[in-house]
């Protein structure tokens, strides 16, 4: 039995900073989808919404939001958090559900709209969340934890803030077109290099900025697909969501330690480089096979790390790759062809769909004045907080 | 002046020679930091029993940053604002990466990777409370 299941549609409201309530997005997003399928919302039988838990935001609820918005329809709903992967969670549960046979068409939708400034904790004293602990211990805020990432890039393989610069010169000319974008403009090494010190070494122009945004795609059987005439839909070969082996060795945000290692020996893969494996098990595919890859760029030197973790390249050796070009539109293996995190800034629970949106255009050639040549087989990649995988491999 | 007393109860003692305080399962060896107090972490290993213990008060610097933006509440708000660095710093015999703010006075530009830390004790950034720092073996 395949475990393939169709994209049929996807859509995204522009990423941008406006402050309105994400129900907003989500339902742009949706319609847009929808639309891109040709099927109208009273016949989607499940919805899946991602969500964010954040500054007063706390509790609500996207799937049951976004449906009501829409117009209640009586289709079944869930709604899934897992920070930055949220999306990617939704989507897991909404082909679950098409492979079990337990509906034919659902709709996966996440929008969020987002502070000012630094992503904070909740409010009120919680000494029991890491999450406000170590803002309150430590103000180890997320490019803390990118920073330590980078650094060990420099200490240990060379890596140098001109890498990092040519990595958003990069993003900034591959989203210079894409309607979706919030930042459509090109980036000098000069401006970054002299932008503001965030956390040493990473620069205000190395660290990806907060947005708000929506985006949804529109997931059906194979079967279904062909019912409505497409005999030849962009699929989803694999979904990874795995969470971490014990002992996790890397520190990642929003912890202030590791797991011990004295009593277990570390498993031989890390975290990150166990979610890529996870999605090309599934879908039988390996780096080889890749056209392209949307990875999330939360720090420009960050990019690097994904390049390995994905195994595009050895550990230690993305530097040579975006040196090389290889990486760039054109290159060997483009990635973030939509411009990434660097063009889009992060709106949590619809950034993995979002990723999911760019890579169902681009294999269908369908990106403009961004479009990877001949793109078959696309890779997207990110990790929510809390131990999150997220992986999405499309083929056609 | 009132005496400090810690930001947090329970992660580390104000002793002179201060260390972290950790739990250690008594079934198969694994630390936990902060304190597991009802359950091992580690998959193979259904223990129950962690005792208290204090960590290496020496480590080698994984990784470290010196942040030039104040951090958001509740991280204590100081005007005017003050670069503060944050280390992740290995200890051998736990081995596990415990993060701490860096000792006020660090040199941060001559860290690297591999430095011998020590823990230390100092008030917060509001002074209201301690926290604990890493400082490097000189």
């Amino acid at each position: 039995m395949s475990k393939d299941v169709a994209v049929l549609g996807a859509g995204m409201h522009p990423w941008g900073k406006w402050g309105r309530n994400f129900v907003e997005y989500g339902v742009h997003a949706a319609r847009a989808a929808l639309a891109d399928a040709g099927v109208d919302w009273q016949d989607i039988q499940f919805i899946a919404g991602g969500e964010t838990v954040r500054n007063g935001y706390a509790g609500y609820v996207a799937g049951s939001s976004i449906a009501q918005a829409l117009g209640w329809s009586g289709a079944r709903v869930a709604t899934a958090y897992a920070a930055c992967a949220s999306g990617a969670s939704a989507i897991d549960i909404a082909r679950a559900r098409i492979l079990a046979g337990l509906c034919d068409v659902a709709l996966v939708v996440g929008a969020d709209t987002t502070p000012k400034g630094f992503l904070a904790p909740s409010g009120g004293e919680r000494k029991q969340d890491p999450d406000w602990l170590r803002f309150y211990l430590l103000g180890a805020t997320n490019p803390t934890y990118f920073a330590f990432y980078a650094r060990r890039r420099m200490e240990l393989y060379g890596s140098t803030e001109k890498d990092w610069a040519a990595v958003k010169i990069k993003n900034a000319r591959h989203g210079l077109n894409n309607p979706n974008a919030r930042y459509r403009k090109e980036v000098t090494e000069e401006e970054i290099l002299s932008s503001a010190m965030v956390s040493e070494p990473l620069r205000l122009l190395n660290i990806c900025t907060t947005s708000d945004g929506g985006a949804a795609v529109v997931l059906t059987s194979l079967e279904y697909a062909r019912r409505k005439g497409v005999s030849d839909p962009v699929k989803v070969s694999g979904v990874s969501t795995v969470t971490p082996k014990f002992p996790k060795t890397v520190i990642d945000l929003p912890d202030i330690a590791t797991d011990s290692a004295a009593a277990a020996a570390p498993p031989e893969s890390t975290f990150r480089d166990s979610i890529a494996a996870a999605a090309y098990e599934e879908a039988g595919l390996g780096p080889d096979d890749l056209d392209l890859a949307e990875v999330y760029d939360l720090s420009t030197a960050l990019e690097l790390d994904w390049y390995e973790n994905i195994g595009l390249c050895k550990e230690g050796e993305a530097e040579r790759l975006i040196r090389d070009g290889d990486t760039t539109i054109g290159g060997r293996i483009p990635v973030n062809p939509s411009g990434g995190l660097a063009c889009f800034g992060e709106a949590v629970p619809a950034q993995a769909i979002a990723q999911v949106c760019e890579v169902t255009w681009q294999l269908r050639g369908e990106a403009q004045g961004r479009q990877v040549d001949g793109a078959k087989v696309g890779l997207t990649i990110n990790q929510g907080l809390f131990g999150h995988g997220s992986s999405v491999i499309l083929t056609r | 002046m009132p005496e400090l007393v810690p930001a947090v109860d329970g992660f580390f003692t104000t002793d002179p020679e201060p260390a972290l305080l950790g739990t250690r399962c008594t079934t198969c060896g694994t630390y936990h930091f902060p304190a597991e107090t009802f359950f091992c972490r580690n998959p193979a290993c259904d223990g129950t029993t962690l005792e208290q213990v204090t960590l290496s008060r020496r480590g080698k610097v994984w990784s470290w940053t010196m942040n030039r933006y104040p951090a958001p509440p509740p991280f204590p708000k100081t005007e005017p604002f003050e670069p503060y660095g944050v280390a992740a710093v290995e200890l051998a015999e736990e081995r596990m990466i415990v993060l701490g703010m860096l000792a006020r006075d660090v040199d941060a530009s001559a860290l690297h990777i591999g430095d011998e830390v020590e823990l230390s004790v100092e008030p917060h950034r509001d002074n209201e409370t301690l926290i604990w720092t890493w400082k490097p073996v000189s």
